[in-house]
């Protein structure tokens, strides 16, 4: 019964859907303020009809509702409550709902807390929000519906995919979706835009904290799942350039090179078009990302099931969107008048170099991602693109970027001066340049690349420390002055700091992982010990462990440093019942920012198993890293600046180029 | 600097970047893929000496023999012909004799191959796609009970 009031509720929420994608609309053309006012209203219900669906689904899987195809399949009585909630979106059906619902609260967060928004504004762009709505709505009721019934009703379900039954699932898809979906808003900002043809920096400021929101999610959910896969699937790797992975990374890509632009078009009334184009072309790819993950048109590590009447129905959706999109970019982008003009040595030339190079970069990852489709599709030939493709291609492009952010910021706006923005980093220049030297001591050497590496995160660190220490005059002032200074920079400021150290803090563990990393293959009897770096590792014992719904093979080691007992570590083979599967559970222990890592393959007849230790140095930087990024964005995002609804007047900001 | 110089001065930076990228991207393109093969293939036409290969197909029954020091060596076939594998590591938890598997490394001059990656799959109903269909060319691709494992590989 609870099914088919969830069921009601979608079919309900499509009709909503329906209804706001055309009736403010309609209203908006019309001028009738009466039928524009409708949009957030219906905005809202949507988004409890969708939340009420997927309520429903969430208590089917709970009381293990295995009259539902979808629970049935996916689920299993025995399982812990925890993954039977996630179990939820742990499957197609579930996670397309999923999506639907977070693009549903995105929408209900416009019309609640949009305020500040014209009204005919906000009503078009939860029109526009309304068309995604329907189409996906649509699709997960034509394609991907997860109440279908079925009889007779099995006694237990399949259960869940074992990789899947972790903690992980609970976080990474939703931190991902909200970053996916989020990136419709600042496409709907833009599409409302070009259809009502008036842009201005008003209209960057409002989209501003929405792409921040996205991207900061995006973040967040790409470096979860990085350490996701990382300790769940043994292998020890965090980035594989796999095509899911490709996915998430694009619209980043794009969300990041988005904020930085929509500053520049908010302050100087600059790179309007480009900013539209750049919003359009963000969203675009996250449902290119979308079609690629639930197509099943690429070969990944992420097998989901899929059937191909999805992939035609997403596709069809891609190409309305985008398409639609991008026509009615090319015909209202000529009438938008041309901003503020500026000097190519200034904040607003950093900015637009940064996008350069980050759109360059994303431009790479498409084609390594889409060419051996095409490949395929034109001559047969069947071919992988793995890293030595990006090494050679994404790398090369974003080093140069790197290297240039710490200057962005310390530049002004309009003209800047390299030579006094040069002078300011010195010291930045000068940490950067003995940390590669004390990297080279600590090591004794190593490769040429890697001790590049180091400086190079060292300088984005203290690059960004510079900016704030620049901007409060340390040093240069009395201490309460630069205290004074300090409380009254705007967030802004200290949130861009935060993501740029926090990128220099990934490069740090990507360098230490890589270049000084270990990987040691041996197979291990009882009592057997082997030496890594500077730990010794022994085999205790072998020892069956169960769980709730599995059997854990367990193989004790003790981890000794110069003869003292440092750690007790038990990775497993975890046999599940349900599923005849089984799961290699790794053992991590983190000492400092680096991470002793311990996997086992099976336990032969005579007592031996293949161990494969990992020594990884520095590797908690490569999530720490976007942590920080993802922190800075939610610095940035408390900026009352952002939250102010009329824009102010450019002359204001100019006047201030500290800002 | 005027209007126009300042718009050149941008265009001429966004088209170098686009330059340096177009040629990376053409030339890691030609360099830096690996191509697909199966035992069959390997058998016509044998790749040039290290080049990085994958190679896939089912696993042959029977022929997976564990050596010391933590490497194991097996069979590849696509029906047709087969080829002996080498690889030293943890195999993936999915991976069974008489299931579909992808390799890839490097056909050494003795004839077999010697893979540094065996690739793992998240769910047990699915055969990489390659497999799929290469096992379909050959004329000895089993239709499973699976309908998931089915779809996939339509």
């Amino acid at each position: 019964m609870i099914a088919e009031i969830g069921h009601f509720a979608l079919v309900l929420a499509l009709v909503l859907a329906l209804a706001q994608s055309t009736v403010p609309f309609w209203g908006a053309l019309r001028g009738d303020s009466r039928l524009v006012a409708t949009a957030p209203t219906l905005a809202l219900t949507q988004f409890l009809l969708v939340g009420l669906a997927f309520a429903a689904l969430v208590h089917a899987y709970v009381v293990s509702d295995f009259s539902l195809v979808n629970v049935a399949e996916n689920s299993h009585s025995a399982k812990p409550l925890l993954y039977k909630v996630t179990g939820t979106w742990g499957n197609h059906e579930g996670s397309m709902l999923l999506w639907v619902l977070i693009l549903a609260l995105f929408g209900a967060f416009v019309a609640a807390f949009g305020a500040n928004l014209p009204d005919r504004l906000k009503a078009m762009v939860l029109v526009v929000q309304a068309w995604i709505a329907s189409a996906f709505l649509l699709f997960v009721l034509l394609t991907s519906n997860p109440f279908f019934r079925l009889n007779p009703v099995p006694f237990d379900g399949k259960g869940l995919n074992p990789v899947l039954q972790d903690i992980g699932l609970a976080i990474h898809p939703p931190l991902l979706y909200l970053g996916y979906v989020g990136c419709s808003i600042s496409f709907a900002f833009a599409v409302a835009a070009l259809i009502d043809g008036k842009i201005d920096a008003a209209w960057a400021r409002w989209v501003r904290p929405w792409t921040l929101a996205a991207w900061l999610f995006l973040t967040l959910g790409i470096a979860m799942g990085s350490y996701w896969a990382y300790y769940e699937l043994g292998w020890g790797g965090f980035w594989f350039w796999d095509p899911v992975e490709n996915a998430s990374l694009m619209p980043w890509l794009a969300t990041t090179a988005l904020l930085h632009s929509a500053v520049v078009m908010e302050k100087r009334d600059a790179l309007k078009i480009w900013t539209i184009l750049l919003a359009i072309l963000a969203f675009s790819l996250s449902l290119i990302g979308t079609f690629l993950v639930r197509s099943g048109v690429l070969t990944s590590v992420h097998a989901f099931a899929s059937d191909p009447t999805r992939g035609v129905f997403i596709l069809a959706i891609l190409v309305l969107f985008i398409g639609g999109a991008l026509a009615l970019f090319a015909a209202r982008a000529g009438a938008l008048a041309p901003g503020g003009i500026f000097a190519p040595i200034s904040r607003e030339g950093a900015l637009v170099v940064n996008n350069i190079f980050l759109t360059a970069a994303a431009a790479t990852v498409i084609i390594g991602t889409l060419y051996p489709l095409l490949l395929e599709a034109v001559t047969g030939d069947r071919i992988s693109v793995g890293a030595p493709f990006y090494n050679l291609t994404f790398a090369p492009l974003v080093v140069p970027l790197l290297l240039l952010v710490p200057f962005g910021p310390l530049l002004s706006w309009k003209r800047g001066d390299l030579g006094a923005a040069a002078e300011r980093l010195m010291i930045a220049f000068g940490v950067a340049l003995l940390a590669g030297i004390l990297a080279f001591a600590i090591v004794g050497g190593g490769p040429v690349l890697a001790l590049f590496g180091i400086g190079l995160g060292t300088w984005l660190i203290a690059g960004a420390m510079s900016e704030v220490a620049f901007r409060i005059k340390l040093g240069r002032a009395p201490l309460g002055e630069s205290l004074r200074r300090a409380r009254g920079l705007p967030r802004g400021a200290y949130g861009t700091s935060f993501a740029h150290a926090g990128v220099g803090i990934m490069i740090l563990g990507l360098v230490g992982t890589t270049a000084w990393g270990t990987e040691t293959i041996v197979t291990m009897t009882q009592a057997d010990s082997v030496t890594v770096g500077s730990h010794t590792v022994t085999l205790d014992s072998f020892a069956p462990r169960t769980g709730p719904n599995f059997v854990d093979n367990v193989a004790r080691f003790t981890v000794r440093r110069g003869g003292a007992e440092v750690a007790i570590m038990e990775p497993s083979k975890r046999q599940f019942n349900a599923r005849a599967a089984e799961t290699t559970e790794a053992a991590i222990k983190t000492f400092g920012f680096s991470q002793l890592y311990i996997s086992v393959g099976d336990i032969g007849d005579d007592g031996a198993a293949t161990v494969r230790i990992f020594w990884k140095p520095l590797v908690t930087l490569i999530w720490l890293g976007p942590f920080v990024m993802a922190f800075g964005g939610l610095i940035s995002l408390s900026d009352r600046r952002l939250r102010v609804g009329a824009p102010r007047p450019a002359r204001r900001a100019a006047a201030t180029p500290a800002e | 600097m005027t209007r126009k110089q300042r718009r050149l001065t941008l265009i001429a930076l966004a088209g170098s970047v686009l330059t340096v990228a177009a040629g990376l991207v053409l030339y890691a393109l030609s360099d830096r893929i690996v191509f697909f093969n199966t035992p069959s293939d390997i058998e016509a036409k044998a790749p040039a000496p290290g080049q990085r290969i994958r190679l896939g197909g089912l696993v042959v029954e029977g022929s997976l023999v564990k050596e010391t020091g933590g490497s194991v060596r097996f069979a590849v076939t696509d029906g047709g012909a087969s080829v002996s594998v080498a690889y030293h590591g943890i195999l993936p938890d999915l991976f069974r004799e008489g299931q579909g598997v992808v390799t890839e490394g490097v056909l050494e001059a003795s004839g077999d191959f010697a893979a540094d990656t065996v690739l793992a799959k998240h769910d047990e109903n699915y055969m990489p796609k390659e497999v799929a269909d290469a096992l379909k060319e050959q004329g000895v691709w089993r239709q499973t009970e699976d309908a998931a494992a089915t779809s996939v590989t339509q």
